[in-house]
């Protein structure tokens, strides 16, 4: 049996159909209930009940949504690319969940352990942009184009901000693979010993420039109502809508996920001696993600004048000041060296 | 396995270009091509080169593809007469291609491969090393002038396309951010009492 999974063509391709299973099945079970905590939460904030009827506590809301949208009639508008408006919601889909194959939870618990994880988390995370451009202009419709149009200004913007962010962490770790990042936060400190002490206004740049390129409140200005009805998504009924919906949230999630990796160790625990694990990296996503939709409850939307000025005269310059200066201080050892924490000597 | 990917990237390679050229929708062009770089990224990974695979990536297909589609979604292409205005060129071009192609295998066919070259071949990058490190050392540490220099030609390259294109309009109006920022009620608000029957 275990020549079987080993050795045959057959075996190792099931095996990693069963890994990718693992992984995805769990994600967007997760995703159902994340949909609902976020609901909750910004309901909290507002003083209201939020979902409560399905299942205990509204638990079940999110299937009973998934369920309405599926059964719903899709309507294609007359004018449409029928091929490409319905590749659209499929890229975002895909291109959301693929990221997650180089995503370890734990200490090698991860689908494909390559040199050059981030980079590739990276790239995936700039073909989204490709769902919201076909999507708004194969709708063959007005506002879905305008809304496209900004979206996809709004993405790219804010991944050159994303990708200086990383560069800084990639020099303190001297590696561009997870688990050497993490690694590379290991200490005997426990949570001082992770990036978000030293990266700390990189943290916050960040988080804001994920806020952003995910469309997430503040900044999600492809769904201002009062601008343009509801961005690309206009002419999208039923299951592709849904599609969309779900590609937006689990890259969200994934955004959840890099900062916990970057930043807050991973599955490392925060207080020595405690043992490290899957549970500290789940929470430390959960956590991530509950400042998301804390955002999105207390914060007013941007003008996108500003939301523009903020990515390239705010942002872009702060983060390449910023690794210049992790650079040298990785370089000449300043600070104790906590910026250059290099598993392997260079 | 790794045979059966390279047929699956080499074929959409070449159906991606294929289609890049005889689509009639612009958009539909732009959409092969970048099926085209995606799959070359592929090839390049099945090489071994991963960094270059992800910088393709990342670069044309997340940058320079992403720029054109939104050109050529914001064209507003007559079709009709540009084939009209291609098939008035078309002997000429034919022309120039035959020429192209006769000067190819001119010099195909008078290339001798050097034997050694096949070993030169196999190993791309050293074995002890990742490929991204090996590039970072070639880059940074053997030719840093040069590669500081080719940095400095972009810069000038920039510089350049923003000169051309930067005009200051004056008929149009601009948003001040500093001096919004320092609005308060104060300077925008001004409070009067006014008597009852008397304007303002």
């Amino acid at each position: 049996m275990a020549d079987f999974f080993m050795n045959t063509t057959l075996g190792i391709l099931l095996v990693i159909v069963g890994q990718i299973l693992l992984v995805v099945v769990p994600l967007l079970l997760a995703l159902a209930f994340l949909m609902y905590a976020d609901r909750k939460i910004w309901a909290a904030v507002m003083m209201r009940r939020g979902p409560n009827v399905v299942g205990v506590f509204g638990l079940l809301q999110s299937f009973a949504d998934f369920g309405k949208y599926i059964v719903k009639e899709i309507v294609v508008p007359a004018g449409a690319d029928k091929a490409v408006f319905f590749m659209a919601p499929m890229v975002t889909l895909v291109m959301s969940l693929i990221a997650w194959a180089v995503i370890p939870f734990n200490d090698g618990w991860v689908l494909s352990n390559i040199n050059v994880a981030i980079l590739y988390v990276f790239a995936v995370s700039s073909l989204e942009v490709y769902g919201v451009i076909m999507g708004g202009w194969a709708s063959n419709s007005k506002y879905p184009f305008l809304g496209s149009l900004r979206s996809a200004a709004q993405m790219i913007s804010y991944e050159v901000s994303i990708g200086l962010i990383i560069i800084g962490v990639v020099i303190s770790s001297g590696s561009l693979n997870f688990g050497e990042i993490v690694a590379a936060q290991d200490g005997s400190y426990g949570l001082l010993n992770w990036f978000w002490l030293p990266h700390f206004p990189m943290l916050i740049l960040f988080f804001i420039s994920a806020l952003a390129e995910t469309n997430r409140p503040p900044f999600d200005l492809p769904e201002a109502e009062s601008e343009l009805v509801a961005g690309y998504q206009v002419e999208y009924s039923s299951t592709p809508f849904l599609l969309f919906m779900i590609g937006e949230l689990v890259a969200v999630v994934l955004m959840c996920a890099l900062i916990a990796l970057m930043f807050f160790g991973g599955w490392l625990s925060p207080i020595p001696g405690l043992p490290d694990g899957i549970f500290w990296m789940i929470a430390k996503m959960g956590l991530v993600f509950f400042f998301f939709s804390m955002v999105k409850a207390i914060t007013p939307r941007y003008r996108y004048d500003q939301l523009m000025r903020l990515g390239w005269k705010v942002f872009l310059p702060f983060s390449l000041l910023w690794v210049v200066f992790v650079a040298f201080a990785a370089k000449f050892d300043w600070f104790w060296g906590v910026y250059a924490r290099w598993t392997v000597g260079v | 396995m790794s045979v059966f990917a390279f047929y699956l990237f080499a074929i959409s390679v070449v159906t991606g270009g294929f289609f890049t050229v005889v689509s009639r929708n612009p958009v539909h062009s732009v959409l092969w091509l970048i099926l085209a770089f995606l799959s070359s990224a592929g090839l390049f990974v099945l090489l071994g080169a991963e960094f270059v695979a992800m910088l393709l990536i990342i670069v044309y297909v997340g940058a320079v593809a992403v720029l054109f589609l939104f050109v050529v979604m914001m064209l507003d292409i007559d079709f009709a007469e540009l084939k009209a205005e291609m098939a008035k060129y078309m002997p000429l071009a034919l022309l120039i291609a035959l020429v192209i192609l006769m000067q190819f295998v001119i010099a195909f066919g008078a290339w001798e491969t050097n034997a050694a070259a096949e070993g030169l071949r196999a190993q791309i990058t050293p074995v002890d090393r990742h490929n991204t490190e090996a590039l970072g050392l070639i880059l940074y540490d053997d030719y840093f002038l040069l590669f500081q220099l080719s940095g400095l030609i972009l810069l000038v390259a920039m510089i350049g396309a923003i000169v051309l294109t930067l005009r200051h309009r004056t008929d149009v109006k601009r948003q001040d951010v500093v001096a919004q920022m320092m609005r308060d009620p104060a300077k925008a608000m001004e409070l009067k009492d006014i008597k009852p029957g008397q304007g303002l």
